[in-house]
């Protein structure tokens, strides 16, 4: 948010400084309570701006970060800021479903397309935005991935289903209850920053569950898988890609979390193709392996990157470059069909199982 | 709406609401002394007791507190996390007074100074521990510490765990478990102590003598500033208990754990007559099992909304809430 004071104001599009390169916003949690699900995202698309702008040093890109918390009221000034700003091209983003939605209209407002690498509510490209596009399968794959875990390789027939009423949540709680069917033998819908789930316990039990599903984020599954094990619930946990975060582990308990399963529609860092160890060097540049959505954040910028190299340079050129794109990246081959979605063919669903505190890639789930 | 699912159980989601409540009740009462005496609400003490479960989440790391320890062990974890916490929620208290008050009271300034200040104090230290825990002091100077990082930061971050839940009391209709049990008659005896001290003691006279009339109690020989001192670290050190307690039943915390406690604890007062301390106790205990009745009834995300219209009937027909308003009044 900050150092744009003073920048370039207003122009017109045209770019009177170089035929090349440019400045491109991104967008999302990169503090506050979901950070950790959020910034090896932004780390991948840091890095592959980077090797571009050294193997390009006459055709530099700028990314200028914002920070909204994923919250859709501090996500909807910047989009406003930033549409406003001619100076910039493109936008990556939103990571969060919520926050895009706030904002895509003002995007496709101002011409500027954006790339998500991790907004996964279905209803984010039937709304005809022309400007919304991602790299990532929809909640519409991860959830009956999730219904298939559940019920392909657990083999449970009997599912308790809570989510925390957000955009990203209740949806995917939808999608893995209309899939189970008569396997979901309850469900519950909790709070934001709710802190006491005795109530949610109560119904858990009595509905005699095996499986516990919480579409949502860590605050508040973590205190709830905390408070279920401590109340002598043994149902297997399970989660979207909103619970692919350390804090997740370290909040419930090293022993309460064992064996819960986190979701992603993102690879695990070391499965990514492109031709070079990616997972190395991320963890060379950043200290850490690859998180999740970090190769999707990579292929984002990539998208974007690869129209700078082929000279597009003002909005419009760059929509239209995002709208043709087909190539392929780390994680799968990209392309936008009319609505903005990949192809459902080649994402893929990861399970991630929590062991000894740590998220570990576990196995692709069958379709 | 799921009447069987309340009514097939519903000693159980009393007791469940009970324990909820009682840490509401804990809290309610640093509203209750410091509304009692001064007609103010002190918004800021929902970060006391942030404070307090910072303080009890420490004092447990620190010690490396293990529920398999044995009983003694988990004694002495409770007894010092206890200390620790109501130390710091009653610094913490006593410092927003001194720093924040004090000043606004010396200058007779409105009654609308103090809310402000008090919700101004409230945001300001939410704020700043969350970011100084997230992100150390490296931000106001560069190179020094920066902070625990993830999940100490803003994310909510887990307590070891002090007391294995177990079931102690098996009555068919219900079963209570050892921490619900602890939770209970924990927030019980502090709150019957803290009443004893107020309606038995010297100290606690010079509070309702306060609390009746400051003028007349100072021409009498009361320091008011005393009295005022001791208000906000008794609310303090209550709110440090419930820390305690929210600690061992939930064993999580995170920077705006105040907030929503810190409303419903407002709202138990309120409820049972705000500057009434067995009003605090009556309102927080019935605050949670309305709200455990009602999440179970409906879903937990309406459990608020069952909290907050039973509120507003209350009111409607007790202005002053179930049991009135009478820290002073009650026994001159």
């Amino acid at each position: 948010m900050v150092a744009l004071a003073g920048c370039q104001t207003g122009g017109t599009g045209d770019n009177n400084q170089a035929k090349c390169g440019g400045k491109i916003a991104i967008f999302g949690a990169f503090s506050g309570g979901n950070a950790g699900i959020v910034t090896p995202s932004r780390d991948g698309a840091k890095m592959a701006v980077e090797k571009f702008n050294a193997a390009n040093p006459n055709c530099k890109v700028t990314m200028v970060e914002f920070d909204t918390e994923g919250d859709p009221a501090k996500a909807t000034p910047v989009a406003a800021q930033v549409a406003a700003d001619q100076s910039f091209v493109a936008v990556i983003g939103g990571h969060f479903s919520g926050e895009s939605r706030a904002t895509m209209k003002t995007y496709e407002g101002g011409g500027l397309v954006m790339v998500s690498p991790s907004a996964t509510a279905t209803d984010l490209t039937t709304t005809g935005n022309k400007s919304f596009h991602r790299v990532v399968g929809n909640d519409d794959s991860q959830g009956p991935a999730i219904a298939n875990y559940i019920s392909k390789v657990w083999k449970s027939t009997k599912v308790f289903v809570t989510d925390d009423g957000s955009a990203y949540g209740a949806a995917l709680a939808n999608t893995v209850k209309s899939k189970l069917g008569t396997a979901v033998v309850g469900n519950d819908k909790v709070q934001e920053k709710q802190a006491d789930f005795a109530a949610t316990i109560a119904k858990v039990k009595t509905s005699g569950a095996d499986v516990v599903f919480h579409g949502g984020y860590v605050r508040e599954a973590a205190p709830m898988l905390k408070q279920l094990r401590a109340a002598g619930v043994q149902a297997k946990f399970i989660g979207g890609d909103g619970l692919y975060d350390p804090a997740f582990a370290e909040s419930a308990g090293k022993t309460e979390s064992e064996g819960a399963i986190v979701t992603c529609p993102c690879i695990a860092g070391d499965k990514a193709k492109g031709g070079f160890d990616f997972a190395a060097e991320f963890k060379t540049k950043f200290g850490s392996a690859p998180g999740p959505y970090a190769a999707e954040g990579y292929d984002a910028a990539t998208v974007l990157l690869d129209g700078f190299k082929a000279g597009k340079t003002t909005r419009k050129e760059l929509l239209d470059w995002v709208d043709a794109y087909n190539k392929a990246g780390l994680t799968k081959t990209i392309k936008f069909d009319d609505k903005g979605e990949v192809d459902a063919a080649n994402v893929v669903i990861w399970a991630f199982k929590v062991t000894g505190g740590q998220v570990v890639a576990d196995q692709e789930i069958p379709k | 709406m799921n009447f069987d699912a309340l009514f097939s159980q519903l000693g159980q989601h009393t007791i469940d609401g009970l324990s909820k409540g009682a840490i509401y009740a804990l809290v309610a009462l640093g509203y209750t002394l410091v509304y009692g005496v001064l007609r103010l609400i002190n918004f800021a003490h929902s970060e006391v007791f942030m404070v307090g479960t910072f303080a009890v989440l420490g004092a447990w790391t620190v010690m490396g507190a293990n529920a398999e320890d044995g009983l003694g062990m988990v004694l002495v974890y409770v007894a010092v996390a206890l200390v620790v916490a109501a130390l710091a929620s009653g610094g913490v208290a006593l410092a927003v007074e001194r720093i924040a008050y004090r000043p606004l009271r010396k200058k007779n300034a409105p009654s609308l100074v103090f809310l402000i200040t008090a919700i101004g104090v409230s945001t300001v230290l939410m704020e700043t521990f969350g970011y100084v825990l997230d992100r150390g002091f490296s931000a106001f100077a560069p190179g020094t510490w920066n902070g625990f990082g993830r999940p100490f930061g803003r994310v909510i971050a887990g307590m070891p765990t002090v007391v294995q839940n177990k079931t102690v009391l098996d009555l068919g209709i219900f079963t209570i478990s050892n921490r619900q049990l602890i939770v209970i008659l924990g927030a019980v005896a502090m709150m019957l102590a803290l009443d004893l001290f107020i309606n038995r003691t010297r100290l606690g006279r010079g509070v309702r003598a306060v609390a009746q009339d400051p003028d007349t109690a100072a021409l009498m020989g009361v320091n008011k500033d005393r009295v005022i001192m001791l208000i906000f670290v008794l609310g303090g050190a209550m709110a440090g208990g419930a820390a305690v307690l929210y600690g061992l039943k939930l064993g999580n915390t995170v920077f705006d754990v105040g907030f929503l406690i810190g409303i419903k604890a407002f709202t138990a007062a309120v409820l049972g007559g705000i500057g009434n301390l067995r009003g605090a106790l009556l309102g927080g205990l019935l605050l949670g099992v309305i709200e455990v009745y009602g999440a179970t009834l409906t879903k937990s995300s309406w459990e608020d909304v069952w909290a907050f219209g039973v509120l507003v009937i209350v009111l409607m027909f007790r202005p002053t809430g179930l049991l009135g308003e009478s820290l002073g009044r009650a026994r001159a």
